[in-house]
């Protein structure tokens, strides 16, 4: 029973029930092409589950996010169009540093005035999105406009594949700026006190105060790293896509926050792990995947998602609640 | 005295707007003493444990460590010099380890930047053998007991190089093994040298572990001096201004052969309790003791409607009674009144009227709209019953005193014609003034209206003193029931203990 505390370790097994089923009723499920694939659908949306994974542990919800993405994506596309720049460091530098001071506000009011992070990072979106709409405009940079710097980026590939007609495929690079980006999140996390403050602010805010956590730079660093982490994948699905949508991640918290608390973060904060939430990322991505494969329609999807969005976070709060007593 | 006081405070006082909070407070606490603060809510205790802590900067007087004159107190000079406060919430972080909670405070004050999972392990380890204790290092604080998170508290403080350790009302949650098993901790901590003051308004408790003992009243130093020159007449005198009746209430006289107020024939619910077969006949107390998770509680709520999985029957005065909800458990006549009054019995911030017409909202709107005057008549008669102290039955129930806030909750099922009166803790958090105040209304209610009750306590000395018979319940079952003569604190606590030889601590 006690490998069953470890949440991980759950997760794994009904990852691993849900790979072997989905495989049963469709073996196309397990083509190299379509796992490869798979990964690729994971990058973006794990990178801002990261942040995400942050801000619930720190026992708050993040809705801005998709927003800041759009900030760092937009901004940084047009002005490289604009600018005729072409390259790669500095844009995602750009990027980071857009999503970064878009967390501080959101760190700013939450800390400031104690006010709930779900209200907070609302009005944020709000506000960033109208921003960039209606301040740096409201129409596509397509594939003929996007930066070629980006786009080769984005192409890149780490493994190549030849299939059996002699055409290629390939795993994406980016996967391992995924990994590198969980992995220092990770450490972040487990090793080093800014890390732990975010779960001890998480598990009990006033306590945390009273041992002497300065809780005015967690909320910094949960809520900046989150804006860095949105940022920074906004602008690698614009090069990953090459195309630069100032409208897109609409209705993308809700698969993020639904990957997140399958991942077993608790939505009342203080538990959560990367592990966890890259493994939840990677089991809302495999049934969309399989919902798409077995050719049932998108707008069904939403459905999935939020239904399993319910059924996770109603788990995590019986176990939550379980552990209360 | 060879070696000067490890602290020493001299004519303290602080003020809070017009409110002398400590006015002109001198005392002094040894090195490796055990020294006991009494006195009721609003004494000053917990302004003199902020000022100790530096949490509060005093108007006027001087604070001494060791001899030296410290000009300004803050929380971390305070923490520097080696005074430890361990509040009543404990301040812990339920969802991370033990090992976690022992080390962050370690870490924090010594500003690392990582965390060396491995020291922090080694360090636990050593604490929790220093205390003589064995915990489940990996265990996340929230699954231990109270007596396993106070521990964890106090290992933490231990862990902080704490030369005093305060600890305010450290016993509230734990049972009277637990609380045996931490006084042993306490003496153990007292032979390394570590000074404890405990804030305490359990007179046992203080007359069993403190050395000397000073007593706060309004304020100001009352009474101060070594435990032998102390009996629990004197501290309540000492704390209160005035004595008071402690006298065994006289059971009224109960027929036999009358209807029961209630009965329980086999009652079990889910897995927690079983097999619980009692009558409370019109005018009885009966007491109800045992350790938190004997299923008091789960019996409770399910004769409140509350409870899930119940079978067997009851019956209300004969009739049989199976309620679904509150409401139905409220039109039988039954009335509960829950251990945390705070979050589940009141409406923190509405008015006491408002309060006290809930729990009969239909009674007093028979059609659409609430019968005012009617409210208006009742809450003031209920307001006088009651003797609530407050400046009228508009005011928010916020901003009464824990005794007076028990008193609305009381009074409010009186006005629902309640027959059995379930009280879970009628008496935490409420001194001892207002505590003997509150038993006379409920045996004052016994007598005139035949009301049955249940009263569920921690508190022994409370339930010999005030129940016609005593019932322990042990792992969900009735394990014994003492009664007349043979109801007294001792055996009330050797029952007590006895059912709980064996378990884990």
């Amino acid at each position: 029973m006690r490998l069953f505390h470890n949440a991980d370790v759950l997760i794994a097994l009904i990852l691993v029930v849900a790979m072997v089923f989905i495989g049963l009723v469709n073996p196309a499920f397990w083509q190299m092409a379509n796992l490869f694939s798979l990964l690729k659908a994971n990058v973006v949306i794990g990178l801002m589950a990261l942040g995400v994974l942050l801000v619930m542990i720190s026992g708050g919800i993040d809705v801005s996010f998709p927003a800041f993405a759009v900030a760092g994506m937009y901004i940084v596309v047009r002005g490289m169009v604009e600018f005729e720049y072409d390259g790669v460091v500095i844009p995602f530098l750009f990027a980071t540093v857009i999503g970064a001071l878009l967390g501080l506000v959101n760190a700013g009011i939450i800390h400031k005035f104690n006010m709930i992070p779900l209200i907070v990072t609302l009005g944020t979106a709000s506000v960033v999105r109208g921003l960039v709409l209606g301040g740096i405009g409201t129409s596509n940079v397509n594939i003929n406009q996007m930066p070629d710097a980006l786009i080769a980026f984005g192409r890149t590939d780490v493994l190549t594949l030849e299939r059996a007609n002699g055409t290629t495929f390939g795993l994406t690079a980016m996967i391992l700026v995924y990994i590198a980006a969980a992995l220092v999140i990770h450490l972040l996390l487990t090793r080093t006190m800014i890390g732990r403050s975010v779960y001890a602010y998480g598990a009990d805010a006033e306590a945390a105060k009273r041992v002497g956590f300065n809780t005015g730079r967690t909320m910094i660093f949960v809520y900046c790293t989150a804006g860095a982490l949105a940022g920074f994948a906004g602008l690698l699905h614009s090069s990953m896509i090459w195309l630069a949508n100032p409208r897109d991640f609409v209705g993308l918290e809700l698969d993020v926050i639904a990957a997140v608390v399958l991942g077993g973060a608790s939505i009342f904060g203080g538990r959560g792990s990367v592990l966890g939430t890259v493994m939840g990322v990677f089991i809302l991505v495999m049934i969309q995947n399989s919902l798409i494969l077995m050719g049932i329609d998108t707008t069904w999807q939403r459905v999935v998602v939020g239904g399993m969005l319910i059924v996770a976070v109603a788990i995590t709060a019986l176990r939550d609640r379980r552990a209360l007593v | 005295m060879a070696s000067p006081p490890l602290i020493e405070l001299r004519g303290i006082s602080k003020r809070f707007g017009g409110v002398r909070a400590l006015d002109d407070v001198s005392m002094s606490l040894a090195p490796a003493e055990i020294h006991c603060l009494a006195g009721e809510n609003g004494s000053g205790k917990s302004t003199l444990i902020k000022v100790i802590s530096g949490v509060y900067q005093p108007d006027g007087g001087e604070i001494l460590i060791d001899g030296e004159v410290v000009d300004k107190l803050d929380p971390a000079a305070s923490i520097a010099r080696g005074v430890q406060v361990i509040y009543q919430d404990l301040s812990l972080f339920p969802t991370l380890t033990v090992v976690e909670n022992l080390f962050l405070n370690t870490y924090l004050r010594e500003r690392r930047r990582g965390v060396d999972w491995g020291r922090g392990r080694k360090m636990a380890k050593e604490v929790l053998e220093r205390l003589d204790v064995s915990l489940d290092l990996d265990a996340s604080v929230e699954t231990l007991s109270a007596a396993g998170r106070q521990i964890v508290a106090i290992a933490r403080a231990v862990l902080a190089d704490a030369r005093l350790i305060i600890m305010d009302e450290p016993t509230t949650a734990l049972t009277g093994r637990e609380v045996a098993r931490m006084f042993r901790i306490v003496r153990d901590l007292q032979a390394q040298g570590i000074a404890i003051l405990f804030v305490s308004h359990k007179m046992r408790e203080m007359l069993e572990i403190s050395e000397r003992l000073t007593v706060f009243r309004n304020g100001s130093k009352v009474a101060e001096g070594p435990i032998a020159e102390f009996d629990e007449r004197k501290i309540t005198r000492a704390m209160t201004g005035r004595d008071l009746n402690t006298g065994r209430f006289a059971a009224p006289e109960v027929s036999p052969g009358t209807t029961p107020r209630l009965e329980l024939r086999g009652v079990g619910i889910g897995k927690d309790v079983r097999d619980i077969s009692l009558q409370i006949l019109p005018g009885e107390v009966v007491g109800l003791s045992g350790r938190i998770g004997a299923g008091r509680t789960a019996l409770a709520k399910a004769i409140f409607g509350l409870g899930q999985e119940v079978t067997g029957d009851i019956l209300v005065d004969g009739k049989p009674y199976r309620p679904a909800s509150v409401t139905e458990a409220i039109d039988a006549g039954i009335a509960y009144v829950p251990e945390d009054r705070l979050s589940e019995g009141l409406f923190l911030s509405r008015s006491i009227q408002d309060n006290a017409i809930s729990a009969a909202l239909d009674g007093y709107a028979p059609r659409l709209w609430i019968d005012r005057k009617r409210a208006r008549d009742e809450t003031r008669a209920m307001f006088d019953d009651m003797q609530i102290s407050a400046p009228g039955p508009e005011v928010p129930v916020s901003t009464l005193s824990g005794g007076n806030q028990q008193r609305v909750v009381i009074g409010r099922w009186l006005m629902t014609d309640a027959r059995v009166l379930i009280l879970n803790g009628p008496t935490v958090g409420v001194d001892v003034g207002s505590k003997e105040q509150i038993h006379s209304i409920i045996h004052g209610l016994t007598r005139d209206k035949g009301l049955a009750v249940i009263m569920i306590s921690d508190d022994l000395p409370e339930l010999a003193a005030n129940c016609n018979r005593v019932l322990a319940m042990a792992d969900g079952r009735l394990t014994g029931e003492l009664t007349g003569d043979a109801l007294t604190e001792d055996a009330l606590e050797t029952a007590l203990s006895a059912e709980t030889e064996g378990e884990p601590a």
